[in-house]
């Protein structure tokens, strides 16, 4: 017998409204610390919301309201008294990459000088660290003070990344990161992640079956807030899977 | 292979001709501007020189120049703009960035709507009431800005709601998903890329607050002052003054046989100094937009 991790995300019961349209339909789960935890689905399943419910985003549109218990670290997420810290300790990267109208440099040093850090040698070493986990420094570093918006569509991803790490997340959520870029980018996004994987949790929302197949350790089949099964990437990528729609789903045969 | 079948033809045809309409019409938008400028120029011609500017009315308005009265617009513009620029630019920064969906911010909405909506005559008896008699400022300039303030700003709130809501929505969730607080959003982020859609909405009200008689009959304008004359400080706050669109007025109606020219040079002051300051604002959200930075 070995121990059971405690688990560093947990969901119980969870239910999500838009105004009177429920989205989630009371799902449990949990993501072990350090893994590569993948959300596959169709649109409109309640991915998106998911991830905007951890980091209590979800709030900031008008006529949501949530159900149930978001557990990160043990803690309820609805309870937190700091809730920038939350969202420090969590790591969101949207489905298009937005670079913020501010130079490269700031858009990395955005994060810590919010939370109040100032002195120019951390945030310079802060910088670097983390254009570098993002593969982006190498194309950069001649020009950290020019715009981010003015990078090419990759690149500003990968900036949204380091943005993304810049606060030291211990959770990284990446929303279908790859819609935007191509498979090249993709490919060297998807061996720093294999990186970050040591030092964070991973929660990969992605509309590309291989890509869940290929990086994480367990998948998550949601359909229209629902769970339809979650295992680990050898069950839910075989013909062993529980539930017919499943199999149909990642073999591509969706009705 | 390309074929010219008729209908390739007919919607080339169709094509050109939409063309040309939309461009007739934008034409047209132009030729009144300049039949107006040059007609008030040409008319304005004889009166028109610095000393015109630069001296009193005299003569029971028939000699001399508009000194006072255009100064006192000055005076009017620029002390109601300081009223109602940041308080009407900050509570649109309220409404938008902040405000939920309630009936606070309902209320506030539905009160934004209705006050631009008013007549500017009801503005005028409102001004007349509250800051001339309630509050006992007594007709005077401080009470004619006050009341061309409340004019304004909601104009100014509308406005700025729009030149905020043109900065994505992408931008501030990626600021709150790095832990930033609203506020330190508003600061890096939104303020930086609107301003100069603010800037626009709110000298768009210079020429209102010039143009408007009625608001400001009842509440600080005079027929006739003397001021001291080149002196930029002549006026107090406190004090009533003349301005350009009450001198306009009364002119071309109370006074009789003044010179032709007159009406037309006093309209072609009034309508230099909107455009003097139109244009500097133009210069300057050229300026801000090089610099807009997506």
């Amino acid at each position: 017998m070995h121990a059971i991790p405690k688990a560093k995300v947990q969901v119980d019961n969870l239910r999500t409204f838009y105004g009177a349209k429920e989205v989630h339909h009371g799902i449990s789960f949990h993501i072990e610390r350090n893994e590569i935890f993948a959300i596959i689905g169709p649109a409109q399943s309640g991915k998106t919301t998911l991830l905007r419910a951890i980091n209590r985003t979800f709030e900031f549109t008008a006529g949501t309201r949530m159900t149930g218990t978001i557990n990160v670290d043990g803690e309820d997420v609805k309870k937190v008294r700091d809730v920038y810290g939350l969202r420090r300790k969590i790591g969101m990267v949207a489905p298009l990459p937005v670079g913020l109208p501010l130079t490269i440099y700031d858009n990395v040093a955005f994060a810590p000088r919010s939370s109040g850090v100032t002195e120019k040698s951390f945030l310079d070493a802060h910088v670097e660290k983390c254009l570098r986990q993002a593969a982006l420094w190498d194309e950069v570093k001649d020009r950290l003070d020019s715009l981010g918006t003015k990078l090419s569509g990759g690149q500003q991803q990968r900036l949204t990344i380091a943005r993304a790490l810049s606060h030291e997340p211990e959770i990284l959520c990446l929303d279908e990161f790859s819609i935007a870029i191509d498979p090249v980018t993709t490919m060297r996004i998807e061996d720093v992640l294999k990186e970050l994987k040591k030092e964070m949790t991973i929660i990969l929302v992605t509309n590309l079956v291989q890509q869940a197949r290929r990086l994480a350790a367990r998948t998550m089949f949601l359909w229209n807030g629902d769970i339809i099964e979650l295992d680990t990437n050898e069950v839910m990528f075989s013909e062993g899977t529980k539930d017919q729609r499943t199999r149909d789903y990642v073999n591509g045969i969706f009705g | 292979m390309f074929v010219e079948t008729p209908f390739v033809r007919k919607k080339h045809r169709r094509e050109i001709l939409a063309k040309c309409v939309f461009g007739a019409m934008a034409l047209a938008m132009v030729i009144p501007l300049v039949l107006i400028i040059g007609y008030l120029v040409f008319k304005a011609a004889p009166l028109l020189s610095w000393d015109f500017l630069t001296s009193n009315p005299t003569n029971g308005m028939r000699k001399g120049g508009i000194w006072s009265a255009l100064l006192g617009t000055i005076y009017l513009v620029v002390i109601s703009l300081c009223i109602s620029a940041p308080i009407g630019v900050l509570a649109a920064v309220y409404l938008n960035e902040y405000a939920r969906e309630n009936w606070f911010t309902r209320i506030v909405n539905l009160a934004v709507v209705n006050l631009a909506g008013v007549p500017s005559i009801v503005h005028a008896l409102f001004g007349l009431g509250a800051f001339v008699l309630f509050a006992g400022m007594g007709r005077s300039i401080l009470a004619a800005s006050l009341t061309l303030a409340i004019m304004t700003m909601p104009v100014i709130i509308a406005s700025t709601r729009e030149a905020l809501a043109s900065v994505p929505v992408s931008f501030r969730e990626a600021c709150w998903n790095v832990g930033a607080s609203r506020w330190q959003t508003i600061k890096a982020v939104v303020l930086p890329n609107s301003i100069s859609g603010i800037l626009t909405g709110v000298i768009l009200q210079v020429s209102r607050t010039a143009g408007e008689t009625a608001p400001i009959m009842f509440t600080g304008a005079v027929f006739y002052r003397n001021i001291a004359e080149g002196n930029l400080f002549a006026y107090g706050i406190k004090d009533q003054c003349m301005a350009l669109s009450m001198h306009l007025y009364t002119v071309t109606t109370q006074v009789t046989n003044a010179p032709d020219a007159l009406p037309y040079a006093i309209a072609v002051v009034l309508l230099g100094t909107v455009l003097l300051v139109n244009a500097t604002a133009i210069v300057f959200r050229v300026y801000l937009r090089s610099r807009k930075k997506w």
